[in-house]
């Protein structure tokens, strides 16, 4: 298996086309312990030497990384921003990890900031990025919400339930789809299931649609009487609605649910497999 | 089409996006400038260059605009030493992010020895980088002050073809043109420009080199300047080739020069753009009536707020 800093490596060199000689001997004098301006020249300069498209990679290059880092994926990885992550795992700094991240995250642009945040997986000293991993989740940019809430293993792996369960709740409050999220399933929680069921509330009451995915974190924990009431409040919606609380219920240990699934069209489909969280649309 | 490159969407609402991608404005351009209150720290000075760089950035495209800005430390502010040298400090750091077009606006405001000093060292960054850059002129003693800091971009040794003359004025456009200068005009009411005037420069002058904007900010001024001035212009008889220019193409040529900003950005957005930062269509709005305000007037005469 090869280390996760070298599989970034090899995908950065393979893209980086007439400017390969640049980016080694920057990334050699980054290792050689060059000053930090060194490496804001390079972030500053990676879009526009390496450009800015889809990272695309391949099915070995994807294995790869996900052998190196179970969970970590480079489905949203952009080129430029693979050349970044990689300067900063590779640069020496005087200053511990964190502190340089800091100093980058406060004056990053939109493209930066998402670029670091998916580097999450991959930095030394995960234990000392919370602060700066809470500044992220905090954003008002939702796309820089989801450089670590998609398809990134670090939440999974680092956060406390506190922080995951907010995470979750926040990612329902932007609009953002469930699915991608890394270990969605493994840190299902009560905590959880009872603060989704709160907020289906609030969205009932003011009238708004409840997204179908919501139904995914409270399914194990519908154990009594009220959290089923909820699940066939959605099931009577009708809809990517129903198909939610139908895939909810065939996860709940409940006998009743078994009862509520049995009578129902998607039973037969949730059996054979055609109907699944991934396959189920968004709201 | 239009451009209007110098708005400080930093202090407007979302009314005024709607409004301004309604009447057809493209892309703006945010000049880093004093926000009405004086920064007392370095630190808040760099959170606000964040803040163009990022997330009004982030903001104008879920508008369906497109944003760039240009970094700079003002005329005002450089009058406080101990700020201006930690702004210095960090101002190259920001110069190469994503959008910067420009170093500005810089120049001067009393013309006092300490803004003179700082108008100096950001003009070398912006030679050194080879960015363009745009000059605010003074609202007092503005003729000497406009001439002044042409005399010192030329010591300086940039090439005037790189640098916007901003909020100019029927006395100044004349040697700002003649020595080469872009020349921006601020429909501004009150203190600046008006577009009644502005038409009436255009028909004297013609297109070249000559830019219109709104210099919009949060004191009384129009987020539609550019769009309004553009079509009191054509109803003038100004000719269409020469609206064009000077409210859309000649600030793309200018601040295009930064590699920042192209037109593709809004006629064929990268799809990774248009997934994460830029929530706008591609769909060419050229050659359809603009419609200014309906947007905003729609949402004031709407009663109900879902
Ligand atoms: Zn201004």
């Amino acid at each position: 298996m090869q280390p996760a800093q070298q599989v970034l490596h090899d995908i950065v060199l393979s893209r980086s086309g007439d400017h390969i000689g640049w980016v080694e001997k920057t990334l050699a004098a980054l290792r050689a312990g060059a000053p930090e301006r060194e490496l804001h020249v390079f972030l500053g300069l990676a879009p526009r030497r390496l450009g800015k498209a889809d990272l695309n990679a391949s099915h070995e290059e994807r294995l790869a990384a996900d052998a190196a880092r179970p969970g970590w994926s480079l489905e949203d990885w952009s080129v430029d921003g693979a050349a970044r992550v990689l300067a900063l795992l590779v640069f020496q700094g005087a200053r511990p990890f964190a502190e340089t991240f800091k100093d980058l995250r406060r004056t990053a642009d939109a493209a930066e900031l998402i670029a670091l945040y998916r580097g999450l997986p991959l930095y030394p000293e995960p234990e000392t990025l919370h602060f700066e991993v809470g500044e992220g989740l905090r954003s008002n940019l939702k796309p820089v919400f989801e450089a670590i809430a998609h398809r990134n293993p670090f939440p999974r792996d680092h956060f406390d339930e506190h922080r995951w369960n907010h995470m979750i709740l926040k990612a329902l409050f932007v609009d953002s789809r469930l699915a991608p999220i890394v270990g969605l399933d493994e840190r299902a929680n009560p905590e959880l299931a009872r603060i989704l069921r709160e907020y289906a509330h609030e969205r009932w009451s003011a009238g708004r649609k409840v997204s179908p995915e919501l139904w995914r974190c409270v399914g194990p924990f519908a154990v009594d009487d009220p959290a089923l009431a909820d699940l066939e409040r959605a099931l009577k919606e009708g809809g990517a609605a129903a198909r939610a609380a139908a895939l909810a219920l065939s996860a709940s240990p409940h006998p009743a649910a078994r009862e509520l699934l049995r009578q129902r069209p998607e039973a037969e489909d949730i059996a054979s497999g055609r109907l699944d969280w991934q396959s189920l649309e968004a709201a | 089409m239009y451009i209007d490159p110098h708005a400080h969407m930093i202090s407007r609402t979302t009314d005024d996006y709607e409004a301004m991608a309604a009447a057809g404005i493209v892309a703006v351009i945010e000049p880093a400038f004093w926000i009405g209150q004086p920064r007392t720290y370095v630190g808040t000075y760099v959170d606000y260059l964040s803040s163009i760089v990022g997330w009004e950035r982030f903001r104008a495209g879920q508008f369906g605009i497109r944003h760039y800005c240009t970094v700079g430390l003002n005329s005002k502010e450089a009058n406080n030493e101990e700020l201006a040298e930690g702004v210095m400090e960090w101002l190259p750091r920001f110069a190469l992010k994503e959008g910067v077009v420009a170093i500005g606006e810089i120049g001067y405001d009393e013309q006092t020895a300490l803004e003179d000093r700082y108008f100096r060292a950001q003009l070398e960054l912006a030679k050194e980088l080879e960015l363009p850059v745009m000059v605010h002129t003074p609202h007092r003693d503005k003729k000497r002050g406009t001439t002044r800091s042409m005399d010192v971009i030329e010591e300086i040794g940039l090439d005037p073809s790189m640098v916007v003359i901003d909020h100019n004025n029927e006395e100044t456009v004349a040697e700002t043109l003649q020595r080469g200068f872009w020349a921006g005009f601020s429909i501004y009411p009150s203190t600046k420009m008006g577009n009644r005037r502005m038409v009436e420069l255009l028909k004297q002058y013609g297109g070249e080199r000559i830019i219109v904007d709104s210099a919009c900010d949060w004191g009384i001024s129009d987020s539609l300047g550019v769009p309004k001035t553009a079509r009191l212009a054509l109803e003038s008889g100004v000719p269409e080739q020469t609206v064009r220019r000077v409210c859309y193409a000649n600030a793309l040529e200018v601040y295009g020069k930064s590699g920042q900003m192209r037109e593709e950005d809004w006629l064929a957005p990268p799809e990774i753009d248009q997934r994460t930062l830029y929530a706008g269509n591609s769909i060419l709005r050229g050659g359809r009536e603009p419609i200014i305000g309906t947007e905003a007037q729609k949402r004031r005469d709407d009663l109900i707020i879902e």
